[in-house]
């Protein structure tokens, strides 16, 4: 008992940052049927850019600024306007594959040039555990879990209330209509790209401490990231939360209970079983078929 | 009354988006082998009302019957399989197929069973088919081409003539002159009147071109804001006085 | 080149790559034999990609599938030529389990579910010791015999296999050219028009992709006999990127355009080998380059440039 309130609390945590690059990789789906392959990469370049600064004595939260910064410019605008937007009109497969050449390019960059092993990361939590229910839990899960939730609360109300957020969900669901309705459908599209960048940062940061900084840390990230998508339902933002969450505590209970050998297969199973019986995702609304 | 058998049966189709009523209530039937118009002007309802037949859009009431059967919000290719077949307002031929496989790809899954087509001749047993279309809509000197080469008229013939390969029971034809220039207009009403002397099929036009209209179909409905505003011989409807009206304005 | 030539330069090609190792020495006749068997992979993933419009990234999955039920069948002493066939309906139906949920729902969802299985797939080669041998493998496989001949020497291997890949070759071919071919083409021309025709597009899609996928087991039981030796991290999923890059660097939906791919990421490898840990890093960004400049493959070059040349 006492082990499984700390195994769901730390599948948690550790959900809620698979929902952070889910989020994203729904977001820039949406807007722009981008199938990012390299979301996972995303993730683990910016761990990489806060590794370079504090090596060199500067604060984690100004690496983390810095790693923001030069995400949103090179994952956000530069992989838009490089990768993006000369491959669009040819259809998904072309782009899908650049995004897979540009994920062994990143993480084979980040290896040939930095290292090959796993690398400490500091924690922005400190150390240690507090009683909870009868039992410890860590400071790190519960920070994580508050930082991630607390951001993808705000993205929601950014996207339901504010007026940019509404143009960017206009954009998403039927970009002719947005254009017509005088929305700026550029811009709102290159928003998105950017702020799937800095949620990547984001989650770079808060799982880097526990499962270490390493060049192929994205592979596992990236693919929970798309299972989570779906899982949750593809046309909800908060979908990706519970897909994520619910990956991340499954992932825990069956490693713990069943087999560690296996818990990085708990994302496919969970995502056959989901489209076999509920294809539009959990949260997921069926879709009128298009002319 | 007669009581010929009717075979296309829309029976009482509404659709609404929110407050707007873009089909309200409309009953029509079609006999078979009748050719059937359906005018209006933009915004009328035609193309709502012929997505409602072809399964694109499901109705907010009412239905549509195909033989005795229901076929409201069938998939297209269950659609296909009853005999259904459509054209599109806009070009749609396989770019990359010769003109002549454009037309066996048309008709070849009406033959036999998919495993007994992947041990068929290459030309599923079309090939005679296929070529004799070619003669009917004067293809010949450009069957071996990819059709995307061709240019729009070339590609609005191969655009119909698949749509007629399988010799389906009721094809929907969606504008089928649109952007096609007045000289070919006359060579595809030949053409479909003879399609449907010979293979005996029902059709159901949606068209602007009013002397085409007039000119192929025997019975017009003539559709204003979503309702049936005048049904009959082109000659009456043309005269109706609310056709007249609802196209010139008051 | 008229369809004469074609064949007439096919078929010398072949001669000529069927007399090449007799002029190189063991690791290049490996190299040769190594190519014929991921050629047999990408033909049958090309069928999937290229022709069928999916995104296959498991094919390294079904490849050691197939590569496992040989070592473990062929160990048992059972005859190549009955292990040949149960590998290959073995993945076909694989596939079939696989791809009929992903296919039916969304096609993109394909791309998911083969990456996933690919990784599953891997866990249990590796964690389940008492079958697969768990992360050492399986050693000690042996090669057929054709005829009373054994194909122990690495030439007669490579012939073998080399004639089998010809077989493979030459039924794909006469696939694409049954109505299904048409069918493959049209439903990647333009799905919308092809199902109002009564293309049944997740049918053909389905078998397109475990045909791919008994391709891949029929290569992997070729793989298993070659190395005689096999290991989980052979079948894993950066080798299903790699055969699916294959396909797309030589040009996707092109019959040849997989032979040259394989070729590319056979002897890549051994030609970058100055460049080391830098060598997988270029790769990955010149995959990138490819597919803004040139996303039909580089098969696609010559009609790029002569269409170009004509536009003047």
């Amino acid at each position: 008992m006492v082990d499984l309130i700390q195994l769901i609390v730390s599948g948690t945590a550790t959900g809620a940052i698979y929902a952070l690059a889910a989020l994203g990789f729904t977001l820039l789906w949406q807007a722009s049927g981008t199938i990012n392959f390299a979301q996972g990469e995303f993730v683990m370049l910016p761990a990489f850019t806060m590794l370079i600064c504090t090596t060199r004595g500067v604060p984690l939260w100004l690496a983390f600024l810095v790693a923001c910064v030069v995400s949103a410019i090179l994952l956000g605008i530069g992989f838009k306007r490089i990768v993006v937007d000369p491959l669009i009109r040819h259809g998904v497969i072309p782009l899908v594959i650049a995004t897979l050449g540009l994920s062994i390019g990143l993480k084979q960059l980040v290896k040939a040039s930095y290292a090959a092993e796993a690398q400490p990361f500091p924690s922005v939590f400190p150390a240690g555990q507090f009683p909870l229910f009868g039992t410890h839990v860590s400071y790190s899960d519960v920070g994580t879990l508050l930082i991630a939730g607390l951001i993808v609360i705000s993205l929601q109300l950014f996207l339901k209330r504010t007026v940019t957020g509404r143009a960017m969900q206009a954009c998403a669901q039927n970009m002719d209509a947005a254009k017509v309705l005088g929305i700026n459908v550029k811009t709102m599209v290159l928003y998105v790209f950017i702020i799937n960048a800095v949620l990547a940062a984001v989650a770079s940061l808060l799982i880097s401490p526990t499962y270490l900084a390493k060049f192929d840390m994205g592979d596992s990230i990236g693919q929970k990231a798309f299972f989570a998508a779906i899982i949750g339902g593809f046309n909800q933002t908060s979908g990706a939360l519970l897909g994520g969450v619910l990956i991340g505590v499954l992932e825990n209970l069956i490693g713990f209970y069943v087999s560690p050998a296996y818990k990085e297969g708990v994302a496919l199973v969970l995502f056959m079983v989901v489209i076999l019986f509920r294809p539009e995702g959990l949260l997921g609304k069926a879709e009128e078929r298009k002319v | 009354m007669t009581t010929t058998p009717s075979f296309l049966e829309v029976k009482d189709v509404r659709k609404a988006y929110g407050a707007i009523k873009a089909v309200d209530g409309v009953s029509f039937s079609v006999g078979p082998g009748e050719i059937v118009g359906v005018i209006g002007p933009n915004g009328s309802g035609k193309t709502t009302l012929f997505n409602s037949i072809l399964g694109q859009i499901k109705p907010t009431s009412g239905g549509v019957e195909f033989c005795g059967e229901d076929i409201t919000g069938m998939s297209p290719l269950e659609l296909a399989r009853r005999g259904v077949g459509r054209t599109f307002q806009t070009l749609q031929v396989f770019t990359h197929l010769s003109v002549r496989d454009n037309l066996i790809a048309a008709a070849q899954e009406f033959k036999s069973t998919m495993p007994a087509r992947l041990f068929a001749a290459p030309d599923a047993g079309l090939g005679h088919h296929a070529d004799e279309m070619i003669e009917m809509f004067r293809l010949k000197h450009v069957a071996h081409l990819k059709a995307g080469t061709l240019s729009y008229g070339q590609q609005k013939l191969i655009d119909i003539a698949m749509a007629f390969m399988p010799a389906p029971r009721l094809v929907l034809l969606d504008e089928p002159c649109a952007g096609v220039n007045p000289s070919l207009v006359d060579q595809l009403r030949e053409l479909l009147c003879e399609l449907n002397r010979t293979q005996g099929g029902s059709f159901v036009v949606i068209e602007h071109n009013m002397d085409f209209i007039m000119k192929l179909c025997p019975h017009v409905i003539c559709m204003v804001e979503g309702k049936v505003l005048a049904e009959g011989p082109p000659a009456e409807v043309q005269a109706n006085r609310h056709v007249l009206e609802a196209y010139l304005g008051n | 080149m008229n369809a004469k030539t074609g064949k007439l330069a096919l078929v010398v090609g072949i001669a000529a790559f069927a007399i090449l190792p007799l002029f190189l020495k063991g690791y290049g006749v490996y190299l040769c034999a190594l190519f014929c068997v991921y050629l047999m992979a990408t033909l049958g993933l090309n069928l999937t990609v290229g022709y069928a419009g999916q995104m296959s990234l498991g094919q390294a999955a079904f490849f050691g599938i197939g590569a496992y039920h040989a070592a473990i069948l062929l160990k048992l002493g059972w005859p190549f030529f009955l292990v040949l066939p149960i590998a290959a309906v073995a993945c076909f139906l694989v596939g079939l389990l696989l791809g009929f949920p992903a296919l039916r729902v969304q096609h993109h969802y394909l791309a998911f579910a083969t990456l996933g299985f690919n990784i599953l797939v891997f866990l249990i080669m590796r964690n389940e010791a008492t079958i697969t041998g768990g992360p050492l493998g399986i050693s000690g496989i042996p090669r057929p015999s054709l005829f009373g001949i054994s194909l122990d020497a690495d030439l007669r291997y490579f012939w073998f296999t080399l004639f089998f890949t010809v077989v493979l070759a030459a039924i794909l071919w006469w696939l694409l050219r049954s109505p299904w071919g048409r069918a493959f083409a049209a439903l990647r021309d333009n799905p919308i028009r092809a199902e109002s025709l009564g293309i049944n597009i997740t049918a053909y899609t389905l078998f397109a992709f475990a045909i791919g996928a008994a391709c891949a087991g029929v290569a992997g039981v070729f793989y298993a006999s070659l190395l005689q030796f096999i290991e989980p991290s052979s079948f894993q999923f950066s080798y299903s990127l790699m055969m699916l890059l294959a396909v797309i660097v030589g040009g996707s939906g092109r019959f040849f355009g997989p032979v040259l791919g394989t070729v590319i990421i056979v002897l890549l490898p051994e030609w970058l080998r100055f460049m080391q840990n830098w060598y997988l890093a270029v790769f990955g960004f010149a995959i990138v380059a490819l597919m803004i400049f040139l996303p039909g493959g580089l098969l696609s070059l010559p009609e790029r440039l002569g269409w170009k040349g004509a536009s003047k």
